[in-house]
């Protein structure tokens, strides 16, 4: 009982950082209609950031809002400088570009940071919490507390909010939208730097667990591939709470279903990937595109 | 999406019909004397540049079956890389295992493909775009995965060390001029055979897929029979570049097919110019050969290198190698025609 | 007195086709102003045109300034309206979120509750359904929607892209009884871009004929009305 505890506890700290991602992924493509590949990269590059400034000496909670700031503004520069002149060009080209992004973000680390794994600190308290029979990793909680925060955060945002409002009308629509004159471009870079921003809390979130290596955030966009896919493409509400169930049964399975074990915990996503395309393509919550003749 | 009211160029490119029938003379002439100069090349050039040709000869093939698929028949496909994989370890396991020629392995790595691939189309025909992009992702993650997973057959991490063909009856060749020329002569041969195929009533009617697949279906196609065919055969093209790439490269393991190689067939199509046959040529010289002049550039970042090559690429050339030089080809025309 | 709309030899062209031929045309301060023809005639191609979402030659000025090749946002922020072909509703926002998303352009927010309920009492159906997902509306609603939304920017000009395409007589004739109301208490210029003609010239002054991208007749709607060729190919007696 007390380890089925402990594995959704973990399993819900993995989860927010897959909910985040993946809600960052469905972000941009209910604006775009692309998936952006180097999302995970980006998320990454920030945490190396991240790391810098606290290996200068900068106190934790202070980098970790600098390197939100940095990453919103970076989300918003790409796609400025980088997406924009690709914008009205076929999906695929716009997908080859993100590609692009992906390797560039992945060598620049590798070639600043070097391949040698670092460890990342965590702001939360080392030693564990103990509720009766049960240990409770302080940093799981803790990630869930932050991720759960960000989450909240933007729901309020989008809901709330004016500008919100503008923004989920030009993900949504961008012709109506310039009809009623939104600027869709401006809408389009607030977006990416928004995705950007939580990629950057995710991957400071997950670092401490995974150790930091370029090669960190491949895992997890894979899981938020698989979340976006159980919850929804079109539905950011559905991919969070992918993220969470997907965060969950990985390491329920892990450590329940006997041949599986830490090696294959891989193929549970894949598994949820091919399951929910063969069932149900757009998800829980997604809506199934309507084909217009 | 900016305003494109004053943008619009007078001169529009236009995208060549990649199915005209008509067989221009002088097309047939540059083509030949194309081939006739790769002909050439083995008496010039290194082993080394002749191994990296072969390669890339073989890619060409991958990529020609991918092109099918997404240029062609709209269906995207990030798992090609998987097939290729099936091809190569097809020919390894019945070289090293059985002993037969490497000949022989390379249909059977074809057909086998086809059919993997004609199976996998039946349910993934269902799905359209980003799904199918996800299911086809999910299938290069998994191939190494269950290639290690297989050890017995596929020699696990390690993989299979594959034995150096030689030239058959006793030609004067090294075993690299050998199989430039071998590689060469397969592809010849699968992209005459290709082109005749999108020429025709079938390649018609994969393109009409792509374009208005209700109409399509309305008009008589049987959409997925013709759905799960092209991934077939784009399936069973993949596969044979696969058994070739094995046997030049004399070695299959595991994680040279990762989903990297899926990323970089993709990434060939599109640079190389959907929907035109020459484009999987010019794509595949780029995925062979960029990474290393990547490198020459910077040693310390040459995928950053990389990556800024695609970038650019995409800017400059959005309809990809084969589509800008059609457009400067249309303009040439049109001066002409203007002139005259 | 220059007129609030003025379009001269207006051309514009998808790619390589030639939609509109050089069509000239006045909307003027206050009325309803209204371009009829068939399908294909041009119709949407000009109101499109006037917003920057064509490729166009020729000379279009609002207010006497020219506004050939800004763009979309832009234009709207000059106090014109754009009710699309289509609706264009955002349809998985709510009503009222519409409504609001009207209002994004204009100067001067303040107010911007008083002019939801002003919107209101004149669509009393959607007074109804303010937290409504704008999708599930029914067609007629959501073109009451449309409009109401071009409404909130306050303009000074209204672009209506035929109206009454997918709808019933009876809601139709509430629509245009609504746009005949507001151009008068409003003070909203209306261009009506219809197929109808009846109920177009039923609230118009100044009408157009549109054929093939050319303006092949011009008058006062009342002319139009009594005008036998019109009557027989457009009014169908």
């Amino acid at each position: 009982m007390e380890t089925l505890i402990q594995q959704i506890i973990g399993g819900l700290a993995n989860g927010g950082i897959y909910a985040s991602l993946a809600l960052a992924l469905v972000m941009i493509y209910q604006a775009t209609d692309v998936v952006n590949f180097a999302q995970g990269e980006m998320a990454m590059f920030s945490t190396y950031l991240a790391w810098s400034f606290l290996n200068a000496g900068l106190p934790y909670w202070l980098t970790f809002f600098l390197t939100v700031g940095l990453s919103f503004a970076g989300g918003i520069l790409i796609q400025r400088v980088i997406i924009r002149p690709v914008e009205t060009a076929p999906i695929l080209n716009i997908v080859i570009v993100c590609i692009g992004l992906l390797v560039i973000f992945n060598s620049i680390a590798g070639w600043i940071y070097t391949y040698l794994i670092k460890p990342f600190p965590s702001p939360f308290p080392e030693q564990p919490l103990k509720i009766g029979n049960i240990f409770l990793g302080f940093h799981n909680l803790g990630a869930i507390g932050v991720t759960l925060a960000l989450l909240i955060l933007l729901y309020l945002f989008f809901r709330h909010t004016p500008l919100g409002l503008t923004l989920r009308a030009a993900a949504q629509n961008p012709e109506s939208s310039r009809l009623v004159g939104i600027r869709v471009s401006r809408m389009l870079m607030l977006g990416w730097g928004l995705a950007a921003l939580i990629g950057a809390v995710a991957g400071m979130m997950v670092a401490p667990i995974v150790f930091l290596d370029p090669n960190m955030m491949s895992g997890i966009l894979i899981y938020a591939f698989a979340s976006a896919t159980l919850g929804g493409f079109t539905s950011p509400g559905g991919a969070v709470l992918g993220g969470f169930i997907v965060g969950i049964i990985e390491n329920l399975v892990g450590t329940y279903v006997a041949f599986i074990g830490t090696q294959l915990k891989f193929t549970v996503a894949l598994v949820l990937i091919i399951g929910v395309l063969l069932v149900k393509p757009s998800g829980l919550f997604g809506k199934a595109a309507i084909q217009r003749v | 999406m900016e305003n494109r009211t004053e943008t619009t160029e007078l001169l529009e490119v236009k995208h060549a019909d990649p199915l005209d029938t008509r067989i221009e003379g002088w097309k047939v002439a540059g083509v030949i004397a194309v081939l006739a100069f790769a002909s050439l090349l083995p008496f010039v050039m290194s082993s080394y540049r002749l191994f990296q040709f072969s390669l890339a000869f073989a890619y060409a093939i991958a990529l020609f079956g991918l092109n099918l698929l997404t240029g062609y028949n709209g269906q995207i496909s990030l798992g090609h890389g998987a097939f290729y994989a099936i091809g190569a370890y097809t020919t390894a396991i019945m070289m090293e295992h059985w002993g037969i020629s490497y000949i022989w392995t390379i249909p059977v790595a074809g057909f086998i493909c086809l059919v993997v691939g004609f199976l996998f189309g039946i349910p993934a025909l269902r799905l359209t775009g980003l799904y199918l992009a996800l299911a086809t992702f999910t299938l290069a993650i998994a191939a190494p995965q269950l290639l290690k997973y297989f050890e017995e057959w596929t020699g696990g991490v390690q993989g299979i060390v594959l034995s150096e063909p030689q030239a058959p009856f006793g030609l004067p060749l090294n075993k690299d001029q050998w199989l430039y020329y071998f590689t060469l002569s397969i592809l010849v041969v699968l992209f005459i055979v290709g082109w005749n195929l999108l020429r025709g009533r079938v390649g018609r009617a994969i393109v009409a897929i792509r374009d208005h697949h209700i109409a399509a279906e309305s008009m008589g196609i049987n959409l997925p029979l013709y759905k799960s065919l092209t991934f077939g055969v784009s399936a069973m093209y993949t596969g044979v570049a696969g058994a070739l790439g094995a046997i030049v490269v004399q070695y299959v393991a595991p994680d040279s097919f990762n989903i990297f190689l899926s990323i970089s067939f993709l990434t060939g199509v599109v640079i190389g110019g959907l929907s035109s046959i020459s484009g999987a040529i010019f794509g595949a010289f780029f995925i062979q050969f960029v990474p290393t002049y990547a490198q020459d550039i910077s040693d310390a970042a040459p995928w950053a290198i990389y990556g800024i090559f695609l970038i650019i690429f995409m800017y400059a050339m959005p309809m990809g190698i084969a589509g800008f030089l059609q457009g400067l080809w249309n303009r040439l025309r049109r001066r002409r025609l203007v002139d005259s | 007195m220059t007129a609030l709309l003025e379009v001269e030899k207006l051309e514009a062209s998808y790619g390589w086709t030639k939609v509109l031929h050089g069509i000239s045309f006045l909307v003027e301060k206050g009325g309803v102003t209204t371009v009829l023809g068939a399908n294909g005639a041009g119709k949407t191609t000009s109101l499109r045109a006037i917003c920057g979402m064509v490729k166009t030659g020729g000379e279009m000025r609002f207010k006497g300034q020219r506004i050939n090749g800004k763009a979309t946002e832009d234009i709207v922020r000059l106090g014109i309206s754009h009710v699309p072909e289509g609706r264009g509703t955002f349809v998985n926002l709510t009503v009222e979120e519409n409504l609001r998303l009207g209002a994004y352009a204009r100067k001067g927010k303040r107010n911007l509750g008083e002019d939801l309920e002003r919107i209101y009492e004149y669509f009393s159906v959607l007074g109804g359904r303010r937290k409504q997902t704008a999708g599930t509306l029914s067609g007629g609603e959501q073109q009451m929607l449309a409009i109401a939304r071009g409404l909130m920017l306050r303009p000074e000009l209204l672009l209506l892209d035929e109206p009454s395409l997918g709808l019933g007589p009876i809601i139709m004739r509430e629509i245009f009884h609504i746009v005949h109301t507001i151009n008068k208490e409003e003070d909203v210029s209306v261009l009506l871009v219809e197929q109808n003609a009846s109920m177009a010239l039923d609230i118009a002054g100044k009408a157009y004929l549109l054929e093939t991208g050319r303006v092949v007749m011009s008058g006062s709607a009342a002319d139009f009305q009594k005008d036998d060729s019109i009557r027989r190919s457009y009014l169908g007696y």
